[in-house]
């Protein structure tokens, strides 16, 4: 097991490389920087000072020559500085965007498997009553509407119409502390936590309803109902179990999708996230924020991935990797 | 899917030789058939052509030019003469959303003809020849399917001055071959250690003939459904990226950028009928086109609507 772990993180490093150097060029190849803006120079501003800008920050070195010190100095967990944000360190800026979007992601996690297992097993044991055609149906909108339109209609009935719901942002007050804070936190992410949710509630309703029908139907679960065992503890103990191990691979694999998902979500909502940093920073051409969130984001899957490789393997002892 | 032999016997009784004329049916006709005794499907087909029709008839439902501007009428409420009124820019509402469909339909049905494109020739050189070079195509493809798609995308798409439709069907493709990639390698595999592919090898059938007289037509199955699949999130991926700005910009319409316009606040709040016809455009497409996705699924392979 540990071994497999190792292999399989020593086999991520040359990926995690090739994104890093992918983004790098690109990033580079782009025309203009972030001192003269998306393509064209301020004319009104002396080619000279631009010029000296790019000097100070290494912007006029052959690319292998930026990317070799960006490298190194992340090997020593330097991400470098923003060129947009009057020099302030990246990972200062990335911290307090990182928190805000895995709480986010989590919750959204939290909604999507508190509303998708339940219906998916109500499904599974009731197929074809009135709420199982119901949870078809959801399933097929869920997947087929776009969720930046989703999170408009969210915004546009519950936040403008009925005013339940803020539309945009993390907290009513900047500065707020304890319990307030946190109500005021949970309140901000109802709407974009459901939003980023649907789509994975979508998938894994049909998926529970789908693994619970096929575990029902096996021959160990007719052995345990024919020793006499109640209704309750054959499907907790015997058809859960079995009927969730594709669920928690989907979660694994499922984060590049959420964590892409957020960016949109964030856009959306106007979300202080990773997201919005992301986009913001690729239009002014921040390239260390870039990098730093490119590289962040593909760890994440990274760990996402093993993470499901190993719960698959406690979850079903059978399963062994060596 | 595979064409089940005559002499044996099948429950299923669209494979039960009943008469002559039965026998001579191909299992692309046997699907073809359950397909369109599946309703969902068929009346997605009659959504899909006619939206096809109201977008490249555009011309004639409306007599506006979806892009141009006009500053004496910008944010207009519907009106007769523009039935869903206008937009930040005067462009007229409803012109932009027929036209707009010919955008999302190009998009998706190119990049997925692209995307089938490099999927059929790597996945048919991955599975048929195997070894180094299918170990090569497989771990770029694993590398691929590990990068964030849209962290890719949206650098490649912040890089050049103006997106154009083809190099956005493009990039597209080039990001996500590798999930149809693997699906038609993986059904090759399968395929080659059959016996019919022995005998046309020792008939001294090429491997071009072998590849598309008895690979490609045994794995149409699995290769149409996810090809159909795709379209559908192609025309999301199309959408999502220009809803923020990244997708194909103004002044060519697409549903994505006019749903843009409602992250303007006032457009939110007081012309939801400037982007909730677009939304409810992608809505439509993507649901009927998933459902003929699923009813060729069961067409190809019947057990599957048994779950």
């Amino acid at each position: 097991m540990y071994q497999y772990i190792i292999r399989r993180t020593l086999v991520f490093i040359p990926m995690l490389f090739a994104l890093t150097v992918i983004v790098f060029t690109l990033a580079l190849l782009a025309p203009g920087d972030a001192f003269t803006g998306k393509s064209l120079a301020d004319p009104n501003v002396d080619p000279e000072v631009y010029e000296r800008q790019r000097e100070e920050a290494g912007l006029n070195d052959a690319i292998p020559v930026q990317y070799g010190r960006w490298i190194s100095n992340v090997a020593q967990g330097d991400f470098g500085k923003s060129l947009v944000f009057n020099g302030r360190s990246v990972s200062e800026l990335i911290e307090a965007r990182l928190a805000n979007t895995l709480y986010l992601g989590l919750f959204s996690l939290f909604i999507t498997l508190v509303v998708s297992i339940p219906i998916g097993i109500y499904s599974a044991k009731h197929p074809y009553s009135l709420l199982d055609y119901g949870a078809t149906g959801f399933g097929f909108l869920g997947l087929a509407i776009p969720n930046f339109f989703f999170g408009l209609i969210a915004i546009y009935v519950l936040a403008i119409q009925l005013d339940w719901f803020p539309a945009q942002g993390t907290l009513d007050e900047p500065g707020m502390t304890g319990i307030e804070a946190l109500k005021s936190r949970l309140h901000h992410m109802v709407l974009p936590g459901i939003t980023l949710g649907l789509a994975g509630t979508a998938t894994y309703m049909r998926y529970m309803r789908s693994e619970v029908l096929d575990v029902l139907g096996s021959d160990y679960i007719r052995t345990a109902r024919a020793k006499g065992m109640s209704d309750r503890n054959v499907l907790y103990k015997h058809t859960l179990r079995n009927a969730l191990i594709p669920i928690i691979t989907l979660m694994g694999f499922e984060i590049g999708m959420l964590l892409s998902g957020a960016v949109i979500t964030e856009q959306v909502f106007n979300y202080p996230g990773l997201g919005t940093l992301f986009l913001s920073s690729v239009v002014n051409r921040d390239f260390p924020v870039v990098m730093a969130i490119a590289m962040l984001l593909g760890i994440l899957i990274l760990v996402g991935n093993l993470l499901a490789d190993i719960f698959y393997s406690i979850i079903d002892p059978r399963i062994r990797y060596d | 899917m595979q064409s089940t032999p005559q002499h044996t016997f099948s429950t299923d009784p669209d494979n039960q030789p009943q008469d002559d004329q039965l026998k001579s049916r191909s299992p692309f006709q046997l699907a073809m058939r359950r397909f369109l005794r599946n309703k969902l499907a068929v009346i997605s087909v009659f959504v899909i052509l006619i939206i096809i029709i109201l977008s490249v008839m555009a011309p004639v439902f409306t007599d506006q030019d979806p892009e141009q501007t006009d500053l004496f009428k910008i944010e207009e409420h519907p009106s007769k003469e523009n039935i869903l009124g206008t937009n930040g820019q005067g462009q007229d509402n409803f012109a932009r959303l027929l036209y707009g469909g010919r955008v999302s339909l190009i998009v998706g049905f190119s990049a997925m003809t692209f995307t089938l494109l490099i999927g059929v020739v790597l996945g048919s050189i991955a599975g048929y020849y195997g070894g180094i070079i299918d170990n090569i195509i497989m771990r770029a493809a694993d590398i691929m399917l590990m990068l964030p798609f849209l962290v890719l995308a949206l650098t490649i798409m912040a890089i050049v001055d103006r997106v154009t439709i083809p190099f956005f069907i493009t990039i597209i493709a080039l990001t996500t071959w590798p999930s149809l990639t693997r699906i038609i390698r993986g059904t090759y595999l399968s395929l080659r250690e059959q016996e019919f592919v022995l005998g046309a090898r020792a008939i001294g059938a090429s491997d071009f003939r072998i590849v598309f007289k008895h690979f490609i037509p045994n794995a149409i199955g699995p290769i149409v459904v996810n090809a159909t699949l795709m379209m559908a999130s192609y025309i999301i991926i199309e959408s999502a990226l220009s809803f923020i700005g990244f997708g194909i910009p103004q002044p060519t319409p697409t549903w994505g950028n006019m749903i843009s316009e409602a992250q303007n606040v006032r457009i939110l709040r007081d012309h939801p009928e400037a982007w909730i016809p677009p939304g409810f455009a992608i809505l439509i497409t993507v649901l009927a086109i998933n459902f003929i996705g699923d009813g060729l699924r069961d067409a190809f392979d019947p057990k599957s609507s048994q779950r």
